[in-house]
């Protein structure tokens, strides 16, 4: 064997060797981070899996903790969403189809979009300031459950906005010339095509954007929500003409985390299962609302081939 | 206003009669609205006259870039004319100034005339709209872009944009133009399968198929079959030369060969300039340039 070979060989093997380092160091860690996950989840298991009863969806909070559910919490929470999504998805999925579509490469627009960008990284009780000021004491809202859903909308906005001009730039190019070429205008090209191939990744993005608001709790604490209600908001829809009402969104209301700060805030050890109970509940949700994204994301996949 | 045509064109009826035709119903329908779209006017009248339509010293820049320098030439109409050159040379560039396709990109900018016959317009004037140009001109892509959406639906398209709503003449015109694209037997029974479940020859046909259904008077193809196997060629090429009956083609390629199989005039292009246009026969065995001879013999390109 010549001299030149074993040295290569030498070579070879450490080289492999720091493979091989850095593969385990790799997988460790990222067992790591999913074990963390795992011990908080079991934790909130434990400790609050007794309490999840279908009266602890049913009840009110009580100064009892046994009788205490989150009835108000989660129709709170599922009402401001509703109007999150509402303000967040037609503002967003216009503003990112402008900025793809129609607006003109300059200056100005470049300061647009870096905004945009910025604005994803601006601390959610930034946001709650801004409703504070501008949503309650200006307008007049109040401490409802329009304000908290509006001012969610605007922390989820840029979400809205990259991840549909993500999924509108994902239509390929080709495909709108082809539109063009037959004599399409701008927003037949826009309606008829780019908006429908992209619909599942606009509805992703509503989703994460949706799923990191329903976790939100500082900024519904700067409009001044309540910690206690023990009260549903008047029913959106009726029986009686003309069915469908919009007092709710005037209405005082919780949410989710605000009602699991408050009772972690309590000195009754009792409280603290019920706010682990809430929490597993909260982290339900979320899990399930990214499996959606993930799911409407992998059937687009499938269904729209170029 | 009276046009002359001086035209090369061994293949022009010798009476002036043919040039004669169109100028009356071209000045009838300028007191209609100049530059008006009244093809359906047109179209009786389309069939005898030469020319489709004339490049006057077309320039063509693109970001600070000149891609085409005075290029002038006539399209024959109900004839296959080619665009042949190597890489570069600007030959789609110039295809895409004939529906105005640039006009989708920021920094373009075109001097110079392209008049469509017989209503004699300049489809490169800026009062005209380009998606009126589109309809009236349409266009075969390189690669096959069926929208992925069905069969159907892909052809219905160009007829929705255009305002029709009769079920009905949707059904019959679908019909018509996936007959006309030698499509409708592989296809009638999958009419509302998706589109991309198509081979690519069928898929490409069935961009044809897409384009002819609004009866355009000039089909662009930009070198069709350039991600297709040879099969699937032929079947595009044999379609075009059919297709040449009922409308003038331009078509760019870059395979020689198929400029000699398909078109009756070629034009050679290199740097952005138009080097030689003429019959096809004639480029292939008497070009008049150095440069042609030089590509056309394998040269360079």
């Amino acid at each position: 064997m010549e001299p030149g070979t074993h040295d290569l060989r030498v070579l070879i093997g450490r080289q492999r060797l720091c493979d091989v380092l850095f593969e385990g160091l790799g997988a460790f860690m990222l067992l790591m981070s999913l074990f963390i996950l795992a011990a908080l989840f079991i934790n909130l298991a434990i400790e609050g899996l007794a309490r999840l009863q279908p009266d602890f969806f049913l009840d009110f909070p009580s100064r009892r903790a046994g009788q205490a559910g989150i009835l108000s919490a989660w129709v709170g929470s599922v009402l401001v969403m509703l109007v999150t999504a509402a303000a967040a998805l037609p503002v967003g999925v216009a503003a990112g189809i402008w900025l793809e579509e129609y607006a003109p490469k300059n200056w100005l627009t470049d300061v647009v979009e870096i905004n945009v960008t910025n604005l994803a990284g601006v601390p959610s009780i930034i946001y709650g300031l801004l409703a504070l000021g501008l949503l309650v004491h200006q307008f007049r809202l109040g401490e409802s459950i329009l304000t908290a859903g509006l001012t969610l909308g605007m922390m989820i906005l840029p979400v809205v906005i990259v991840s549909t001009r993500e999924a509108i730039r994902a239509v390929p190019q080709t495909i709108r010339e082809a539109a063009y070429g037959l004599g399409a205008s701008r927003w037949r090209v826009t309606r008829d095509h780019v908006l429908p191939y992209s619909v599942a990744g606009i509805l992703t993005g509503v989703i994460i954007g949706l799923s990191r608001a329903i976790g939100e709790t500082a900024p519904i604490i700067t409009i001044g929500a309540l910690t206690f209600i023990a009260f549903l908001p008047p029913a959106p829809v009726s029986a009686v003409p003309p069915f469908i009402n919009f007092e709710w969104l005037s209405s005082p209301f919780t949410v989710l985390p605000i009602q699991m700060f408050n009772w972690i805030s309590r000195p009754d050890p009792a409280f603290q299962s019920n706010a682990a109970a809430a929490g597993l509940v909260l982290v339900i949700l979320t899990l399930f609302m990214n499996a959606m994204a993930i799911w409407l994301r992998y059937r687009a996949r499938k269904r729209i081939k170029w | 206003m009276v046009r002359h045509f001086h035209i090369d064109n061994p293949t022009m009826k010798n009476d002036s009669s043919t040039a004669g035709v169109h100028i009356p119903s071209a000045r009838a329908i300028e007191s209609v609205g100049a530059g008006g779209f009244r093809s359906d006017l047109l179209r009786s009248t389309s069939k005898s006259s030469a020319i489709k339509a004339e490049v006057r010293g077309l320039d063509f820049h693109y970001g600070g870039f000149r891609a085409l320098k005075d290029v002038s030439m006539q399209v024959q109409a109900n004839e296959v004319t080619a665009l042949i050159g190597p890489s570069g040379c600007g030959k789609s560039t110039f295809l895409r100034c004939f529906n105005r396709m640039h006009d989708l990109y920021p920094g373009s900018r075109y001097d110079g005339e392209i008049r469509l016959y017989p209503d004699d317009v300049n489809l490169l004037a800026p009062d005209i709209d380009p998606v009126e140009t589109r309809i009236r001109i349409g266009m075969v892509f390189q690669k096959p872009n069926p929208f992925p959406k069905s069969i159907f639906e892909n052809v219905a398209y160009g007829l929705r944009i255009t305002g029709e709503k009769r079920r009905q003449v949707i059904h019959e015109k679908v019909e018509k133009a996936l007959r006309d694209a030698a499509l409708w037997d592989e296809v009638k029974d999958r009419l509302h399968q998706p589109a991309t479940s198509l081979s690519g020859g069928q898929q490409q046909r069935l961009c044809i198929a897409r384009t002819l259904a609004t009866e355009p008077e000039i089909v662009l193809f930009d070198e069709p079959t350039s991600a297709l196997d040879p099969i699937a060629t032929a079947s595009i090429e044999e379609l075009i030369i059919e297709l040449k009956e009922r409308v003038t083609i331009l078509i760019v390629t870059h395979n020689m060969q198929q400029a000699g199989r398909v078109s009756r005039y070629t034009a050679f292009m290199y740097l952005g300039e138009l080097v030689e246009f003429g019959e096809t026969s004639r480029i292939f065995t008497r070009p008049a340039k150095r440069e042609t001879e030089n590509y056309i013999t394998g040269r360079f390109g």
